[in-house]
């Protein structure tokens, strides 16, 4: 079809501008915009033609590329990509993840003066706490638990052995270990604010893992607002890490995804 | 808003269907001053932390900071999906146009069988328990519609799904022409002569635009991980229709990326009249090489070639569209002295001794050209940055800037003149509401940039004045200028924030001039909604509505902006519009034209009365007498005492709106 097609364009094509030259010499500077538009409607064969006002609207799948399109039914509907079970695991984990950092950031009110710290944790608490209920619409609407099974579920593909498991059932990846959080929570002023920022880039490098970890499973991540979500969640995380990095005065370390 | 009102909505809105069965998420986000209990095990990790996040509260507006006005009109608006309360300041609506059927799972009767049938293959299980507008909810979200383009009389909208095309000779009939099937989110779409071109990126997108994605794999052997087949059937990256017969498009081309193209930009280089460029912008997880070869998701160090940290340029051969491919890979972000692919300095604004630390950009996610200016603006995750483009294939970084108040860098525009830069912060991705009276008016807005020199400093925030509900996503999103003669204006989408209309003349003191604005799609949960892209394409507004359809607006004058200028702005016709290749607007010498600047010499009162009043007498004058030479002569008369005025007024705009004037009052056209 495209073999036949591709001298039909370089003709009109040609045509196309010679006719714009010949508008452009007779054109005031001001119409000088519509040339184009002028182009389209005396040379259809380059533009998209006008459909006959009568006929009702199309339906069409394209194929690949050089093979025809398909007509379809007008009474076609939409349908979804299949989703994974990786997919819920993954929501609701997060949905845990996401939680400690809300804790995490509970604690700057009583524990710290720093305005900088103050306004980071008030923009990383409205951030997960609305990812959170993000989460638990997409788990509830599609009539899965928002909890993970419990207990003592092994996560396949997550390396846990950096993790205290002995007193938590289940960590996702990066998540402060209750040891972690005590520190936390006796800190005061500096030490506060170091403890926190090198546990929240912790807590947000596991949510990239966890992310990388999702695309790298078959089949999962095909679900639009699910797709959204987790690209979202990585740059944004991403763009957090930064910020915090150059708190801590760090050279931000590269990244790889 | 307030617990009481939206209780008061609820009763007003009993009725709706929306509103009439939503036991299950009313237990959750209950927004009654006595909730239930929460008695679901899924709420412990959250009791907890002691935050439920089903609170409808958004979190404290931090100390310091201004959120939006919670009793401006548009805060307080009733729910609903086709029935939504409006707001609206100069903007008439003058049509929706509901989302076509093959963009929706099944009908609207969620009693429909097709519906349970679906939300079986789904595994929802007992699809009887859950609430219905819930089962329409779950339904739609993957047929949200995305952006816009225009060619002719044909308006081209993109969805998840794919692409709809709309006759639009006479908006107010304006009518579906054509539903093209070919699902992989989120089909950002751009049209140049034959061409249409549709990003695609999401891990579902195959080849042949068929809609079944790709099963998940079987559960692993022991030891073994579940690393995703490589998939030749999988397209991530750009398609290329031929749209010769708008009712029947063929896909003659699709270039391949490693992260696909979640937006891409059409080039089109003035110097080179047989082929068009492509910028694709990919945001997404890198795929594997295996699935396409040379595809690589190392760090900088590891591998040179890796996919990161770069955008692609597509090269599009006009006559041979099927043989574009990918000719360069430009490293925007690269530090120019060390070589360093991940080089950009964030300008170490959160530095604590000012030091230059380098970020991480390492991705763009939407970058607008001007060819005419030989420049593209960049708004790259991390940063702004501004390039030249006078190479289209090697764009280079002249320019980068970064914001504390920036989450994400989304997308930019520039004013016509090239000496502003409006960029756009997607707060939240646009999932989340983020307008919310408690939602720091600096968060989520507009950063207007001077641009001077080849040198970008920040000007002003703008963000949507008025404050949105829990349920509304909202935050900066697209918008293209308004082509009203001596001022810059940008109609922007919102999402469920609605439109708005920015003047940004003085780039200091950016303000609102017209909105339009519904209630939430639903009163207690977020339902994706709202508008994605708003633009002004020859005389009317269209705004690409996710979850509604396609909506059609004019405008009407107000004090803000006057019939003349609404009228000087119609002059203005282009062929296609692609918002994303901003093309350089030149108003003609038409006495409206002329009318428009006299309304703004008035409202700035750079003219005194009884001048103003002259001007306006000889222009009636003229175009009643359609040009005759008497008249001509006085309009000429008039121009030097404007261009005197023009050299005396310390305002940069009224001065550029003097000399305007003069120009067109010395050779006017009707």
């Amino acid at each position: 079809m495209l073999d036949q097609s591709t001298p039909m364009q370089s003709f009109t094509f040609s045509a196309v501008l010679k006719l714009r030259s010949v508008i452009r010499a007779a054109a005031p500077r001001s119409v000088l915009m519509s040339v184009g538009a002028l182009a389209c409607f005396l040379s259809p064969p380059v533009c998209a033609q006008q459909a006959d006002p009568k006929s009702p609207p199309s339906v069409v799948q394209p194929g690949a590329p050089g093979q025809p399109t398909r007509a379809l039914p007008s009474s076609t509907r939409a349908t979804l990509p299949p989703r994974s079970p990786k997919d819920v695991e993954f929501m609701q984990g997060m949905i845990m993840h996401h939680a400690q950092a809300v804790e995490m950031t509970a604690l700057i009110e009583s524990h710290t003066k720093n305005k900088e710290l103050r306004l980071l944790g008030a923009r990383i608490s409205a951030s997960q706490s609305d990812e959170m209920k993000l989460m638990k619409r997409w788990l509830e609407t599609r009539g899965e638990p928002v909890s993970p099974p419990m207990p003592g579920m092994d996560m396949p593909g997550h390396d846990m052995s950096s993790h205290d498991m002995s007193s938590h059932h289940m960590l996702m990846p990066g998540m402060l270990t209750p040891k972690q959080m005590d520190a936390l929570r006796k800190a005061k002023g500096a030490e506060f604010d170091r403890l926190f920022l090198t546990g929240m880039i912790q807590h947000h490098d596991g949510a990239l893992i966890m992310v990388k970890d999702l695309f790298d499973t078959a089949g999962a991540g095909q679900d639009a607002e699910l797709f959204n979500f987790t690209t979202d969640v990585d740059s944004g995380q991403r763009a957090e890490i930064r910020i915090m990095q150059t708190m801590l005065g760090e050279k931000p370390v590269e990244e790889k995804r | 808003m307030s617990r009481v009102h939206i209780s008061a909505l609820r009763l007003l809105t009993a009725s709706l269907v929306l509103c009439s069965c939503f036991a299950a998420t009313t237990r959750a986000q209950t927004t009654s001053p006595s909730p239930d209990p929460v008695k679901t095990p899924e709420a412990k990790p959250a009791d907890q932390s002691g935050e439920n996040p089903f609170a409808p509260s958004a979190p404290p507006l931090p100390a310091g900071m201004k959120g939006s006005d919670a009793n401006d009109p548009r805060a307080k608006l009733s729910p609903g999906i086709y029935d939504a309360g409006e707001a609206a300041l100069g903007l008439k609506h003058i049509m929706l146009i509901k989302k076509p059927d093959a963009f929706q799972l099944g009908s609207d009767d969620a009693d429909n069988p097709k519906v349970q049938k679906t939300l079986g293959v789904l595994g929802v299980g007992d699809s009887s328990k859950m609430p219905k507008p819930l089962q329409l909810v779950l339904a739609q979200l993957a047929f949200a519609n995305s952006d816009l383009a225009f060619q002719g009389n044909h308006l081209f909208q993109g969805n998840f799904y794919g692409v709809s095309i709309y006759d639009i000779a006479d908006p107010a009939k304006a009518k579906l022409v054509t539903s093209m099937v070919c699902p992989g989110g989120q089909g950002d779409v751009s049209v140049y002569k034959n061409l249409l071109f549709m990003s695609v990126e999401m891990p579902n997108g195959r080849l042949d635009c068929s809609a079944q994605g790709f099963p998940p794999d079987p559960p692993p052997a022991a030891g073994h991980d579940n690393k995703p087949a490589a998939q030749k059937d999988r397209f991530r990256g750009v398609r290329i229709f031929d749209i010769t017969d708008i009712q029947n498009p063929k896909q003659v081309g699709a270039v391949q990326t490693c992260r696909g193209s979640h937006t891409h930009t059409l080039v089109v280089d003035p110097n080179d009249k047989n082929n068009v460029y492509i910028y694709v912008s990919g945001t997404s997880f890198v795929r594997q090489s295996e699935e396409l070869a040379g595809c690589s998701g190392e760090a900088p160090d590891k591998d040179p070639n890796t996919a990161l940290f770069r955008i692609d340029v597509i090269k599009v051969p006009l006559a041979s569209p099927q043989t574009a491919q990918v000719v360069s890979s430009p490293r925007v972000f690269m530090d120019a002295r060390t070589g360093n692919l991940a080089g950009l300095s964030n300008g170490g604004t959160h530095g604590k001794n000012g030091l230059q630390k380098p970020s991480l950009t390492d991705q763009c996610h939407d970058i607008t050209v001007y060819s005419a200016l030989g420049l593209a603006a960049g708004a790259c995750s991390g940063n702004g940055i501004l390039l030249d483009i006078k190479d289209p294939v090697n764009p280079k970084r002249i320019d980068a800037v970064n914001d504390p108040n920036y989450a994400y860098w989304h997308s930019a525009s520039f004013s016509n003149d090239g000496k502003k830069v409006v960029f756009t912060d997607e707060w939240g991705g646009g999932l989340s509401a983020r307008c919310r009276a408690n939602d720091p008016n600096v968060w989520g807005a507009n950063a207007v940039f001077n641009l001077a020199n080849n040198k970008l400093s920040f000007a002003s925030y703008y963000k949507l004045p008025a404050a949105q509900g829990d349920s509304e996503n909202c935050v900066a999103h697209n918008g293209s200028l308004l082509p009203v003669p001596g001022r810059d204006i940008k109609v922007q989408a919102w999402y469920q924030g609605g439109i708005s209309l920015m003047d940004f003349t003085d780039a200091a003191h950016p303000v609102e001039i017209a909105y339009f604005d519904r209630g939430p799609v639903d009163p207690k949960m977020l339902v994706l909604g709202g508008d994605w892209s708003a633009y002004w394409y020859n005389g009317h507004i269209y705004a690409s509505e996710i979850a509604r359809g396609l909506d059609i607006f004019e405008l009407t004058p107000t004090q803000h902006l006057t019939q003349n200028e609404i009228d000087a702005a119609k002059t203005i016709r282009v062929a296609q519009l692609n918002v994303q290749n901003q093309e350089k607007i030149e108003w003609p010498r038409q006495l409206v034209v002329a009318k428009a600047y006299v309304d703004q010499l008035e409202r700035s009162q750079a003219l005194p009365a009884d001048q103003i009043a002259s001007l306006r007498q000889a222009i009636q004058k003229a175009e009643s007498s359609r040009l005759n030479q008497s008249d001509r002569g006085k309009l000429k008369s008039l121009a030097p005492s404007l261009e005197k005025s023009a050299g005396q007024t310390k305002s940069a705009a009224d001065s550029a709106r003097l000399q305007a004037l003069a120009d067109i009052l010395k050779q006017p056209t009707l």
